[in-house]
């Protein structure tokens, strides 16, 4: 059975002002496999983040079902762990409370807490940061603690949405590396939303292409390349043409249509 | 040595102003009862603090249960506005429903002025601390209401959207996000409220009680005791000051987190 199910997802959204509605995303049917790391590429304004809103439960398709391990989405749960484009934590708590936010809506105990904070703080290599507030970190070690309060959600599926799309080259280099060795370890099923080929390339076990708006699954492509992967083996550069064709095609049929 | 220049520029003003004061009212110019000396000013509130030698008359060794009575009218009135301002306020910020029914009627209150209740507060409450109380809630309330209500409006949605991917129901919601992102908002609400406490226990004193800072004010000047008014005056903005310090000592504690994320934090 598969982990997370879109069933033929339409999604519209009303502008009530313009009196204009916006097709999103266009009747999108797409599986994904437990333990697979699935890449959502496609260019800026294509539904990526509608998409992966929508198996969140923080948007509701307009029409299609979400299933994730079996059971509708019905608004969102901490069965799937979402990792936000921006950090977003919450600047009152320390590293250590903002990872452990869950225990604490769970009502543990403070000591407890702590404890189990300390082991994802070590994973995303964190360690003598935990008192530290938000405020005083960097855009990388945000991120990485927004990494770290979704794995100790011990998830089903984790969602992420271009969390690295603002680090600096290196950064992002160890963060995709350090995110692989977690993916490996944990076992769990991860979309990984991204606009970076390269990106989706290192990272996932299937690249899924979607199209410009509206968005729709253009090619599902199943990458078969060896961990670490090698950016600059002829595998992966073969790969990457076809996808970067797949790209100019789209871009050309888009200013095409506009020419239209 | 800089921290003792910096406090003795401070001081400069207020010793020069205080300093001119004491040369004019000595001068003769005007009638010392009109404009009593600082020194005299001192005198007379030592007097009404500790009660060594009656120049404050009936008040001597009065000023504690004076400035108790005023204080006891604040804290209480003060104390309804902040449970009730803060409640209130997350709800209509947060429920559009709430908001919907309640706001047009706090609308069409907010702009009556608190003191013009003074007569419908003696009716109703009489003469005592009540109608006092009524009055601090009232100029209390709404600041802490309307800051309230806008602090819970612009916590960040994707705080919100974070809490809620990890399980939190719709009151976990409000009390670990809401109310902590609506902080710094409330506590702005809070430091605006106690100014607008302690002018209305003065002012209600002035007219519905028969104790307190302000009943001696208005009552010294009934009697031409222009020292004891100064001296009341004094008491008050010390009080007032010193309320405010209290809140801002709790504010910053409360507020640690944004040590070094805001233009404030670069005050030393
Ligand atoms: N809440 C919303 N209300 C109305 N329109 C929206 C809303 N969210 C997204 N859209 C529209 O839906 C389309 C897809 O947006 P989405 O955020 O999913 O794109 P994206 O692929 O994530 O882009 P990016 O890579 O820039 O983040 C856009 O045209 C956007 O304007
Ligand atoms: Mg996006």
């Amino acid at each position: 059975m598969a982990s997370i199910d879109l069933r033929n997802i339409t999604k519209i959204y009303r502008d009530a002002k313009r009196k204009r509605d916006l097709l999103a995303i266009d009747n999108v049917s797409l599986s994904v496999e437990k333990n697979e790391f699935l890449c959502l590429l496609g260019s800026s304004g294509c539904g990526k983040s509608t998409l992966l809103n929508m198996i969140a439960g923080f948007e509701k398709p307009t029409e299609g079902t979400v299933t994730v391990g079996g059971t509708p989405v019905d608004g969102p749960g901490a069965d799937r762990g979402m990792v936000f484009q921006q950090a977003n934590l919450m600047p009152w708590l320390p590293v250590w409370e903002n990872v452990a936010f869950h225990l604490r809506l769970k009502g543990w105990r403070k000591a407890d807490r702590r404890d189990a904070a300390q082991e994802y703080i070590d994973m995303v290599g964190l360690r003598g940061f935990e008192n530290h507030f938000p405020a005083e970190l960097s855009g990388g070690m945000s991120q990485r603690v927004g990494i770290a309060r979704a794995l100790l959600l011990n998830p089903q599926v984790i969602l992420m949405d271009e969390p690295f799309a603002a680090l600096d080259a290196q950064t992002k280099m160890d963060m995709q590396e350090e995110l692989v060795a977690i993916w490996q370890k944990q076992r769990c099923t991860v979309v990984f939303v991204t606009h970076s080929v390269d990106e989706a390339l290192v990272l996932g076990t299937r690249v899924a292409v979607m199209t410009s708006r509206p968005g729709r699954i253009r090619e599902l492509i199943a990458l078969d390349l060896p961990r670490p992967r090698d950016t600059t083996g002829p595998r992966f550069n073969d790969h990457k043409r076809h996808i970067l064709n797949l790209i100019r095609e789209e871009g050309m049929q888009q200013r095409q249509a506009a020419v239209a | 040595m800089t921290a003792l220049s910096k406090s003795w520029e401070r001081a400069v003003v207020p010793l020069f102003i205080l300093a001119a004061w004491e040369v004019f009212s000595r001068s003769g110019f005007l009638p010392a009862a009109l404009l009593p000396a600082p020194s005299v000013v001192l005198h007379t509130w030592g007097d009404w603090i500790f009660g060594f030698d009656e120049t404050s008359q009936a008040n001597t060794g009065r000023w504690f249960a004076d400035a108790l009575s005023s204080a006891m009218r604040v804290a209480a009135g003060y104390g309804i506005a902040v449970i009730s301002g803060v409640l209130l306020g997350i709800a209509i910020g947060w429920w559009r429903w709430v908001e919907r029914t309640v706001e047009p009627t706090i609308q069409m209150l907010r702009p009556v002025p608190p003191v013009s209740w003074i007569p419908l507060a003696i009716i109703w409450f009489g003469i005592a601390n009540k109608p006092a109380i009524f009055l601090v809630f009232l100029g209390a309330f709404f600041p802490i209401l309307m800051n309230t209500i806008h602090g819970v409006k612009t916590a960040d949605r994707n705080l919100i959207r974070a809490a809620s991917m990890m399980g939190a129901t719709e009151q976990q919601l409000l009390r670990h996000v809401v109310f902590p992102a609506a902080l710094p908002s409330i506590f702005a609400g809070l430091r605006i409220g106690i100014g607008a406490a302690w002018m209305l226990t003065v002012t209600a004193e002035m007219v519905a009680v028969k104790s307190g800072l302000g009943y001696v004010l208005w009552d010294s000047y009934y009697f031409l005791r222009y020292d004891l008014v100064l001296a009341a005056m004094a008491s008050i903005g010390l009080l007032g000051y010193a309320t405010d310090a209290l809140i801002k000592v709790l504010m910053s504690a409360a507020l640690h987190w944004q040590h070094g994320s805001t233009l404030q934090s670069r005050e030393g």
